[in-house]
């Protein structure tokens, strides 16, 4: 691969800063590219972090460009976003901005510019199937940092195209080489939040995103019908969510559904999170066709769940339906759920919502 | 090997303009305000440099200000005038340059109205259009005189008329034509003119304002009697220089200059047109300045254009507008009538004196497969 033009998604933090690092010392002929994504008062996706990409381009001696997507990703990834909320559901922007916009987006430009492959700071794997020989997505080597849940989109064209330099290593190893590649971002804090909202205030955000569409304050209702409370709009809860609801049971409550066409948050206590069946729309597989036969797998049905069993059966619509072997907590709709064989990610989609 | 063709945005220092601020930064570093020898060298330094630029547009030594540049040469006639006149009105269009546009809409926000006279679809003012315009309150018609994005050059001398027909000052943004159009300021009307040196091979942080003494005289920065009370603050005496000695240059060189880079300009546009398909030359070319073409390829990414031809050894520019750091589709060329998308497939090939004919065919054998590579990534 010595020699080969690679572009790196530069967002300006430690991670692709010593992934471009990494490529260079292979013998990549790297070009750096900030993608700017949200507005300037976001936080990663921000023109300061494009300066910090561009300290480190200065600084590894490759070509750095900042590659405005404002309005794509406002309309793919924004928007969806905020109407997702105002649906009732949790959505998860950070898998569409990985496909859509590190990839799709990315991958075109690469090309575009006559590079061939797309390199990120992702902590995940590119494998290679031994009897296919088409590529697999894999989990990073350290768990506690592992991205490959919101990789699930990639299909087999980006991943022949796809290199995550730092699969191999540590979060506390990527630190200890950036700092001693002097990289200038080699003690940036980790981003948190969502990018384009830097203050954690999702409900603040959608009401910006879609001022006419808020709807406004609406009740709190229990399993019986009860209305316990009231509250400030469906798009500002998630299904499992306990804090901020204002009402107390006798024992604690949590969100169990959100019924946006009525405006109304529904609460049961603990128990009635619990599912043992759930279905995913539009599934992406990695291996880019649906399995034909129901399969187990291990399934994350959130950033940091550690899996649970279920067995899964893709249907005819492109969906699939999920049968776990312990009941889960807080199937939310929206949020990914993510199938796993040990470490490899077979695919994924958004939780439907349960039939009320 | 670099291969620069924007010139519209910078130029390289001539080497005698670099030994000339060299021997200025260490023998003339005395204060031009100072009594003594040493700031008596200094003064000298300026004042030779003042005729420099004097000389170059047809004006007085004394009717130059020196200032940082020319967005601070725009300032100071906007703000500068505006402030002086009773006149609240000012009549502009719809192609300046952001150091004239943001002044005015600055000036707006204190109540001054703005007129802003579109082009047509060449990029050409009508001078009927600009005089029907003017009003009994107007005090001032400021108008880019050679556009940076597209290079269309307007009938300066028409709008001067129609202006003073109505006892209306004149500022011209001449900024893009200094140097590369013989301008006689006199001869075109200019009451205000504004210029800076990078773009004529001179250093950055030095420019000028002609003020031909027929408005109220403007001031912007205060703070000391420099420049007969015009602009406070000791004088940038090494940039001075060098912008003097670019002045002198381009004087001297100013017709085998304008015969070679539109020499070199014609012939890139005859290989575009005859080896990349689905082009449109952006523009009026009867006037448009000799070393300036944007091009629009249709369907092409101009941003991501941009970045092939770099990675390739060619620079040249969007047209878009650089707003901090990233890119949006040029307000300039959307006055034009362009749409978004025909603004977004845009760039702008500026030549400039040191390019040469095999630098040009070196950019003709690159660009169809560019082109055909961008267009064909949808990026």
């Amino acid at each position: 691969m010595s020699g080969a033009r690679v572009v790196v998604g530069m967002s300006g933090g430690v991670d692709s800063s010593l992934a471009a690092a990494l490529l260079v010392e292979q013998g990549c002929e790297v070009i750096g590219v900030t993608m700017h994504l949200a507005g300037g008062s976001s936080r990663c996706c921000s023109l300061d972090d494009a300066d910090d990409a561009r300290r480190v381009a200065e600084q590894l001696g490759i070509r750095f460009f900042v590659a405005n997507y404002t309005r794509e990703f406002r309309a793919e990834v924004m928007l969806p976003f905020a109407d997702a909320y105002l649906a009732g559901r949790t959505p998860l922007p950070c898998a569409t901005c990985n496909s859509r916009f590190k990839f799709d987006h990315l991958l075109a430009r690469a090309r575009a510019l006559g590079a061939e492959q797309v390199a990120t700071g992702h902590y995940a794997r590119v494998g290679r199937d031994a009897e296919s020989g088409r590529p697999t997505l894999r989990a990073a080597r350290d768990r506690a940092k592992d991205q490959s849940y919101f990789l699930f989109g990639l299909g087999p064209a980006q991943l022949e195209r796809a290199r995550f330099p730092l699969g191999e290593l540590s979060k506390d190893e990527v630190r200890a080489r950036a700092r001693a590649l002097g990289l200038a971002t080699a003690d940036k804090p980790e981003s948190q939040e969502l990018c384009f909202v830097p203050d954690g205030d999702t409900g603040a955000a959608v009401e910006r995103l879609r001022p006419e569409r808020a709807p406004g304050p609406g009740e709190i209702v229990d399993e019986a019908g009860r209305v316990l409370g009231r509250h400030a709009g469906v798009h500002r809860f998630t299904v499992g969510q306990r804090r901020g609801l204002g009402v107390s049971g006798t024992a604690p409550l949590y969100v169990t559904a959100l019924d946006a066409a009525r405006n109304r948050v529904l609460v049961a206590e603990r128990r009635g999170l619990d599912a043992r069946s759930g279905r995913v729309e539009r599934v992406s597989w990695v291996s880019g066709a649906a399995p034909s036969a129901p399969f187990r797998a291990s399934v994350r049905i959130r950033y940091r769940h550690e899996g649970a069993e279920a067995l899964v059966t893709p249907s005819a619509d492109g969906g699939a339906e999920l049968a776990f072997r312990e009941p889960v907590r807080a199937l939310a709709p929206g949020q990914a759920a993510v199938f796993y064989r040990g470490d490899e990610v077979l695919g994924g989609g958004p939780l439907a919502g349960r039939a009320a | 090997m670099r291969i620069y063709l924007d010139h519209n945005a910078t130029t390289p220092p001539r080497p005698e303009v670099v030994e000339g601020m060299a021997t200025a930064l260490r023998e003339r570093w005395g204060n031009p305000s100072s009594t003594h020898a040493e700031g008596a060298h200094a003064r000298a330094a300026l004042e030779r440099a003042r005729e420099q630029v004097a000389g170059l547009l047809g004006v007085a030594a004394r009717e130059v200000i020196f200032t940082s540049g020319a967005t601070e040469a725009n300032n100071l006639a906007l703000h500068g005038v505006l402030a002086a006149s009773p006149g609240r009105h000012v009549v502009t269009t719809t192609i300046e340059h952001p150091s004239v546009e943001e002044p005015l809409c600055a000036l707006e926000e204190q109540g001054v109205r703005v007129t802003r006279v579109p082009v047509d679809a060449a990029g050409r003012l009508d001078p009927e259009a600009v005089a029907a315009a003017l009003r009994d309150d107007t005090a001032l018609l400021s108008v880019i005189l050679a556009n940076n994005e597209t290079g269309v050059v307007q009938d300066a001398a028409k709008l001067a008329e129609a202006a003073h027909a109505r006892g209306v000052p004149v500022h011209f943004d001449a900024t893009q034509a200094v140097g590369k159009l013989p301008l006689d300021a006199v001869a075109l009307g200019a009451d205000l003119l504004s210029g800076t040196a990078h773009k004529l091979n001179g250093p950055k942080g030095a420019g000028f304002l002609l003020d031909r003494g027929r408005v109220p005289r403007p001031a912007l920065l205060r703070g000391g009697p420099q420049e007969r009370r015009r602009r406070g603050g000791t004088e940038n005496v090494a940039g001075v220089v060098g912008l003097g000695l670019a002045c002198a240059l381009a004087h001297a060189e100013l017709e085998p200059r304008r015969r070679h880079v539109s020499a070199l300009r014609d012939a890139l546009w005859a290989g575009i047109a005859a080896r990349v398909p689905r082009v449109r030359r952006n523009g009026d070319p009867a006037h448009t300045l000799p070393n300036t073409l944007s091009v629009e390829f249709e369907g092409a990414n101009g941003e991501v254009l941009l970045e092939a031809l770099d990675l390739e050894g060619v620079a040249v520019s969007a047209g878009a507008a650089c707003h901090s750091g990233s890119i949006e589709p040029s307000s300039v060329l959307r006055a034009l009538g362009r749409t978004r998308e025909q603004a977004r497939g845009t760039l702008r090939f500026s030549v400039g004196p040191s390019n040469t004919a095999a630098e040009i065919e070196r950019v003709l054998e690159l660009l169809p497969e560019l082109v055909a590579r961008v267009r064909e990534a949808g990026a």
